[in-house]
C-alpha cells in the first residue's frame, strides 16, 4: 500500500512516503471512491446531527435562555436580555434553592464517602478466591438493573408509615418518605443501595486488571494486605478511581427519579434537577429562571465530564 | 481497553479453592452472607408482600405469615393496565436500541477505521453527551418538541411532543455516546490486516463496515444491547416530561400515575413493582454475563 487515502488509514498502516504529494490525486481518489466518501460522511453526519441537534444545541440554548426573561409562551421576539438577574434571583429570592444545593451536596457526600467506599470494600473482598462469590456478586448488583423510579416503590414497602415494615418492626410511627426531617436520608439509603452494586462491579473489573506480580511483590516485601492495597493496588487503579468519582458526581447531580416518584421533589426532597423540572412543566413556567438553575447543573457536570474525558482518552491512547 | 479482558471470562469462581476454612474465612463468609441477604431483602420483601391478601395483612400486620394469594397481580394488571404500558415500552425500547446500536456503530467504525484529526473531538462530543444531566436540556427541548409537527398517522398529538417518535429520538441521542465510546474502543482492537485484505478484494467502505467489522463486534453489541434495553426500559425522566397522554406512557413512567390508584394498598404496590421489575430481572438472570461486561466495558481498560 503506497497511497494515502483521503482520510488517512490508521497507524498500523505504515505512514506513506511523501510520494503522495506529488504522486497524483487520481490514485488517491481511487482508493476511496466517491461513494465511499459519501458513505463515510453519512455514517458520521447523521448521528452527529442527532446528538448536536438534540443535546448540544439545547444545552447551549439553556445557557442563552438563562440570561433572558422569556416566559416560554410568547414568540421568540419578545425575549429580553436581563443579564445575570435570573442568577441573582435564584440565589436570593428562591427559597428552595439553598436546600436543593444542600441536598445535592449531601447526596454526593453520602454516595462518595459511604456507598462508593463500601462498594470498593466489597469488591476487594469478592476479588479473593471465594466459594459462592458468584452468589454474593449477583445479590449485590441485582438492584443495578432496577430503575430508580421502581426502587422508590420497592422501598415504600419498608418506609410507609402505616404499612411499612420498619415501623411495624420497631413500633415507630415515622413517615419516612413524608417527614421533611428524615425523607432525604430515606431516599439516599435507597439510592445508595443501588450505587454500591454498581461501584462494586466497576472495581471488581478494575481489580481483575491489576497485574498480579504487583501483589506478589508487595507480599514479598512483607506489606500487610491492607497496606498493599492502599499503597500499591489503589494507586494503579487510578483510571477506575477517576471514573468512579465522575460516575458518583454525575449520579448525585442527576438524582431525580427517586424524589420525583416520592413527592415531585418538595417538602424536604428538593434537588436542583427537580426544581428545573418544576419550573418548566409545573404550573408556573419560568423559563429564564429554570434555565439559570439548569445552567448551574450544566457547568458543574462539564467540569467532571472533562475530567472523565481526559482520563479515558489518555487511557485509550496508551 | 484490550479485547483480552472482554473475551476472557475469569473462572476463578468456577473452581473454588479447596483448602480448609480458616476462622478469618468463616467471618468473611458470614459478613458477605449478611450483606448479600440484606441487599436482596427489599426485593424479596416486595415479592412476599405481593403474594398476600390485603385483608390478611391489614388484620395481622405485615410481620406475619399467611393470606397467600395471587389476586394482587390480577388486580394490579387490570387497574394499572399493564398490558398496554408494557406494549408502549416495547414500541419505544426496541426501535431505540436498534437505532442506537446502528448509528453508534457507524460513528465508531469511522473513528476506529480512519485517523482523522477530528476523531478525538467527535468521540468527546458523543461521550460527553451521554453524561450531561438531562434536566439541563429540558427547557429548549420541551419547546422544540412542542413546535415540531408530525403527520397525524405518525402521532395523534401531531407533534414530536407526546409521541413515541420523540421519545425514541431523544433516547437514541442520549445513549449513542456511551455506545460510540465502547464500540470504537472495541473496533480499534481489531486487527487492521482485515481492512487491507478487504480493500485488496475491492470491498467498499460500507461492506467493510457491515461484513467485516460488525460480525466481529457481536460480543460488544450483545453486551451493549442488553444494557441499552435495560436503560431505555428504565428511562423515567424523558417520558415523564415529554409525554402527556396517560395511555401512551411506557411502564416505568406510568408507575407515577399508579401512585394515586394504589396509594392505600401496599400489597398492590408491591405486585405492580414486581410486574415492572420482571423484564429487567429476566434480562439480568438470562444475560447476566452480557450485562456485567457491558457495564465494565465502558469503564475499565483492563
Amino acid at each position: 500500500m503506497s497511497d494515502l487515502p483521503l482520510i488517512q488509514a490508521d497507524r498500523a498502516v505504515p505512514p506513506p512516503a511523501p510520494v503522495t504529494r506529488t504522486g497524483g490525486r487520481g490514485r488517491r481518489l481511487r482508493l476511496l471512491s466517491t461513494t465511499d466518501r459519501v458513505v463515510i460522511t453519512l455514517m458520521v453526519l447523521v448521528p452527529l446531527l442527532l446528538v448536536v441537534g438534540l443535546i448540544w444545541l439545547p444545552a447551549l440554548a439553556t445557557v442563552g435562555l438563562s440570561t433572558t426573561n422569556w416566559d416560554g409562551i410568547g414568540s421568540l421576539d419578545t425575549i429580553e436580555w436581563v443579564g445575570g438577574r435570573n442568577y441573582r434571583d435564584v440565589v436570593n429570592i428562591y427559597p428552595p434553592f439553598v436546600p436543593a444545593v444542600q441536598h445535592n451536596l449531601l447526596w454526593l457526600a453520602v454516595l462518595f464517602l459511604v456507598a462508593s467506599p463500601f462498594g470498593m470494600f466489597l469488591a476487594v473482598l469478592l476479588d479473593k478466591e471465594l466459594r459462592g462469590s458468584r452468589f454474593y456478586q449477583t445479590a449485590l448488583y441485582l438492584p443495578v438493573v432496577l430503575s430508580l423510579a421502581l426502587i422508590g416503590f420497592v422501598w415504600q414497602l419498608l418506609y410507609s408509615r402505616d404499612q411499612g415494615l420498619i415501623n411495624a418492626v420497631f413500633g415507630s410511627n415515622v413517615d419516612w418518605y413524608g417527614d421533611p426531617g428524615v425523607n432525604i436520608w430515606a431516599v439516599m439509603v435507597a439510592s445508595g443501595w443501588r450505587h454500591v452494586g454498581y461501584i462494586m462491579l466497576l472495581y471488581l473489573a478494575g481489580l481483575k486488571g491489576v497485574d498480579p506480580s504487583l501483589r506478589e511483590a508487595a507480599a514479598v516485601d512483607g506489606a500487610s494486605e491492607t497496606k498493599a492495597f492502599f499503597r500499591v493496588i489503589f494507586p494503579v487503579m487510578r483510571p477506575i478511581n477517576v471514573i468512579v468519582l465522575v460516575v458518583t458526581v454525575i449520579e448525585s447531580l442527576r438524582a431525580f427519579d427517586l424524589v420525583w416518584v416520592v413527592n415531585k421533589g418538595r417538602n424536604g426532597l428538593e434537588l436542583i434537577s427537580a426544581l428545573v423540572t418544576q419550573n418548566v412543566v409545573g404550573e408556573a413556567s419560568r423559563i429564564g429562571f429554570g434555565s439559570a438553575l439548569a445552567t448551574i447543573m450544566l457547568l458543574v457536570s462539564l467540569v467532571f465530564i472533562t475530567l472523565y474525558l481526559a482520563t479515558v482518552m489518555r487511557e485509550n491512547r496508551r | 481497553m484490550s479485547t483480552a479482558t472482554m473475551t476472557r471470562e475469569p473462572d476463578r469462581t468456577a473452581t473454588p479453592a479447596r483448602r480448609p476454612l480458616r476462622p478469618a474465612r468463616v467471618v468473611l463468609h458470614l459478613f458477605l452472607n449478611a450483606v448479600a441477604i440484606g441487599w436482596l431483602f427489599p426485593i424479596l420483601w416486595a415479592v412476599l408482600t405481593s403474594l398476600r391478601s390485603y385483608d390478611y395483612t391489614a388484620k395481622n400486620g405485615y410481620v406475619s405469615l399467611g393470606g397467600w394469594t395471587l389476586d394482587n397481580y390480577v388486580t394490579a394488571w387490570r387497574t394499572a393496565e399493564f398490558g398496554k404500558h408494557f406494549l408502549n415500552s416495547v414500541y419505544i425500547t426496541v426501535p431505540a436500541v436498534l437505532l442506537t446500536l446502528f448509528l453508534a456503530s457507524c460513528v465508531a467504525f469511522v473513528i476506529a477505521r480512519f485517523t482523522w484529526k477530528f476523531n478525538i473531538i467527535l468521540l468527546g462530543l458523543f461521550t460527553a453527551a451521554n453524561l450531561l444531566p438531562q434536566q439541563a436540556l429540558l427547557i429548549p427541548l420541551f419547546r422544540l418538541f412542542t413546535q415540531v409537527p408530525l403527520p397525524a398517522f405518525m402521532s395523534d398529538s401531531e407533534l414530536l411532543y407526546d409521541s413515541y417518535w420523540g421519545l425514541i429520538l431523544i433516547n437514541v441521542a442520549f445513549q449513542c455516546g456511551f455506545c460510540v465510546f465502547v464500540l470504537s474502543n472495541y473496533m480499534k482492537a481489531l486487527p487492521r490486516e482485515l481492512y487491507e485484505a478487504a480493500m485488496v478484494d475491492g470491498a467498499s467502505i460500507w461492506r467493510q463496515y457491515w461484513q467485516v467489522t460488525m460480525p466481529l463486534c457481536r460480543p460488544a453489541l450483545a453486551a451493549l444491547a442488553t444494557l441499552e434495553v435495560t436503560w431505555i426500559y428504565n428511562e423515567f425522566f424523558w417520558a415523564t416530561v415529554l409525554m402527556r397522554t396517560g395511555d401512551k406512557f411506557p411502564v416505568t413512567s406510568s408507575l407515577n400515575n399508579l401512585r394515586g390508584e394504589f396509594f392505600t394498598d401496599n400489597n398492590l404496590v408491591s405486585a405492580g413493582s414486581v410486574l415492572v421489575a420482571i423484564p429487567t430481572l429476566v434480562i439480568f438472570f438470562v444475560l447476566q454475563r452480557h450485562f456485567v461486561r457491558g457495564l465494565t466495558l465502558g469503564a475499565s481498560k483492563g
